[in-house]
């Protein structure tokens, strides 16, 4: 089986709110000094769920991400993980391009890797939050595609797939190939093994240009996107809290409760 | 493009009625459609949906088209996106409206991919631009640290995803009419590519987030299953339900569904208590909604005290108990 796994790298969504910034003129994010960049959270579970596939039915990986500066550090991180094969997709035409054109690149870059059975993504890239360019790349791609996957599992010549419901999950059968968007409760990702590291290290991880995978970078220009940013702004948050204090821990709770009470609350 | 005209919505149906979402999303359409002096009409899919078609003239919608089929019966991806593409195709809408619900998540993309649209997703806000006419949706990224606002450009329809209990739902009105469409889903079981082996519902223990007034969350800061009795223990005084942070639920200390967040329940209750969780923004994008934030929490710096109105810094462990001693005494009288 040959798996195609599409990671993205993106600013670390953990940090405090604190440190978050924008740039409201150019509505860009500005990166937090000295926090490296990391691979998106719900990618990294699709990893996972590449590597679990690979050991208990033996699967090549390929991890592909398009991106600029030090991109290859996320698909180095798959590799440690148990990936096989990395490729990057740097292009200045693939700056700010929408979840549309992102698709488009994407897509361009499996055609051109050819034979595989199963493409994996994150349900949302966790930057942006749109959870749009996995469906829209099975849609470009042609094949078939299930979202929010718990578990994935080959079985009868394709995949059995969870997906994630309201109120519990669902269980379907897809043929091969097709693309299964993953959820974290997939499980924790692994740790990168010590040999894994190194390997990663050693690899070749080739960068594509949109020369290379055949996209006219016209193809990509921001006045053909689909989907535009308007405006990026941070919230305001006018909420002043009262904190309940009291001579100790126990005391201050029981002063909770009596102002929930007579603010009518509870 | 200019042949684009109106607003269709995707609605859905829940245990034989429109879903909560459904009657946001006709809120929300009635006042777009009124703005841009456009038709509002919804799509129904399932296997004997019919009935409701009144019910959605009664909360604002102009037409009803829909689509019934056994296949249809329940959600299906492949089923649902023919069926909705084929109907945009005919009725060429200007503005397609879903829930950001597990339904909309799933088509939402697919029609923009499979009709080469424009889609914003998770929308908590939605105008009309006065300039040019056109959708502009609001929507939180960065987990919440932002809020971007999108334009579709170029292609129609402008497709966005809502999320749950962020607008205002409609109002019903029995005296309103409207048309009813029938359409012939014809979606045959072998162009089906994904089959649905299997649907499992999992019951939630005590009472559900989503109709829940009182809530009480743990966060990773409880430490163990067996602290995490002591939520549900205040959870129970209060008659309210459990929820967690993604942390707790991924450590095994209580079922994922209980999660609360961005991609977790969206809850917004009268009151909502969070112990011993930090107040992460995509947490908060499952709670804001609720009238009253209470936070416990040992570190004083913790981001939930800047979105809680009330606040005891402290450590759970004791605070707890002493919390439901007094409340039990306070809910006697
Ligand atoms: C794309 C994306 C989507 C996400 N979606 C969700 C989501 O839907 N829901 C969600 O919850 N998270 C989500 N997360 C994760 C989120 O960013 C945070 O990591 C998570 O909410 C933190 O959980 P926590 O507050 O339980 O843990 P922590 O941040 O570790 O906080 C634990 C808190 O407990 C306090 N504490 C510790 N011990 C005690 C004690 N004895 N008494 C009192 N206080 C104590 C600490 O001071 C600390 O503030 C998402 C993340 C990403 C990137
Ligand atoms: N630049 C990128 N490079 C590789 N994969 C990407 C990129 N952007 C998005 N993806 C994939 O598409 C998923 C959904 O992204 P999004 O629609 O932007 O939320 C991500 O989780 C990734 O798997």
């Amino acid at each position: 089986m040959h798996i195609i796994v599409c990671v993205k790298q993106i600013p670390d969504p953990e940090i405090p709110s604190a440190k978050f910034k924008i740039d409201p003129a150019t509505k860009k994010v500005v990166p937090p000094a000295g926090v490296p960049p990391v691979i998106s959270v719900f990618d990294e579970r699709a990893v996972e769920a590449a590597c679990q596939l690979k050991d208990k039915n033996g699967a090549k990986i390929t991890v592909i991400s398009m991106g600029q500066g030090k991109v290859a550090d996320v698909v180095k991180h798959a590799l440690s993980m148990g990936a096989d094969d990395g490729i990057t997709l740097q292009d200045s035409a693939f700056d700010n391009l929408d979840s549309y054109g992102t698709a488009h690149v994407l897509s361009k870059a499996i055609q051109k890797i050819g034979e595989y059975d199963l493409v994996l993504c994150g349900r949302q890239a966790a930057d942006w939050d749109s959870g749009q360019v996995g469906s829209i790349l099975a849609e470009m791609l042609g094949i078939p595609v299930v979202t929010i996957a718990r578990n994935i599992q080959a079985a009868d010549g394709g995949l059995r797939v969870e997906r994630v419901l309201k109120d519990g999950y669902e269980v379907v059968q897809a043929p091969m190939p097709c693309l299964v968007t993953v959820s974290n409760e997939v499980g924790l990702p692994r740790l990168p093994t010590g040999m894994g590291i190194i390997t990663a290290t050693r690899k070749k991880i080739p960068a594509w240009t949109a020369q290379d995978i055949e996209i006219d970078p016209a193809q990509v220009a921001p006045e053909g996107a689909h989907t535009e940013i308007v405006k990026l702004s941070v919230p305001i948050r006018d909420v002043q809290c009262e904190i309940v204090t009291g001579k100790d821990a126990g005391e201050a709770a029981v002063e909770l409760a009596v102002r929930l009470r007579a603010a009518n609350i509870i | 493009m200019d042949t684009h005209k109106g607003i269709l919505l995707c609605g859905e149906i829940e245990k034989g009625r429109l879903a909560p979402i459904t009657v946001e999303l006709l809120g929300i359409g009635r006042v777009l459609a009124d703005k841009t002096g456009q038709e509002l009409s919804i799509l129904l899919m399932g296997s004997d949906v019919g009935g409701l078609s009144e019910e959605a003239l009664a909360y604002g919608a102009d037409k009803v088209y829909v689509a019934e089929n056994p296949l249809l019966e329940h959600y299906h991806s492949d089923a649902c996106t023919m069926v909705a593409a084929d109907l945009c195709r005919k009725a060429l809408p200007s503005i397609l409206l879903l829930g950001n619900t597990d339904i909309g998540r799933d088509l939402a993309p697919r029609l923009a991919g499979r009709l080469q649209a424009g889609l914003a997703t998770d929308a908590v806000e939605l105008d009309i631009d006065p300039d040019t006419g056109l959708l502009v949706v609001t929507r939180p990224v960065f987990g919440g640290n932002a809020l971007a606002s999108v334009m579709v450009r170029n292609v129609r329809p402008q497709i966005a995803t809502v999320r749950p209990k962020t607008v205002k739902p409609a109002e019903k009105d029995t005296s309103r009419q409207g048309q009813v469409i029938r359409m012939v889903a014809e979606v045959a079981s072998s162009t089906l590519k994904v089959q649905v082996v299997e649907r499992v519902e999992e019951k939630v223990e005590g009472v559900r987030l989503e109709d829940a007034e009182v809530v009480v969350s743990g966060g990773r800061g409880i430490g163990s299953s067996q602290n995490y009795e002591m939520i549900w223990e205040l959870a129970r005084l209060l008659e309210g339900a459990v929820g967690a942070t993604r942390p707790a639920c991924e450590e095994g200390w209580i079922p994922m569904l209980h999660q609360v967040g961005q991609t977790g329940k969206i809850v917004s209750p009268k009151l909502y208590i969070a112990v011993a969780l930090s107040g992460a923004m995509q947490h908060i994008a499952g709670c804001s909604g609720s009238k009253c934030i209470v936070a416990i929490n040992q570190d004083p710096e913790a981001n939930i005290f800047k979105v809680a109105h009330y606040g005891v810094v402290g450590d759970f462990k004791e605070i707890l108990p002493a919390f439901m001693g007094k409340l039990k005494e306070l809910l006697a009288k």
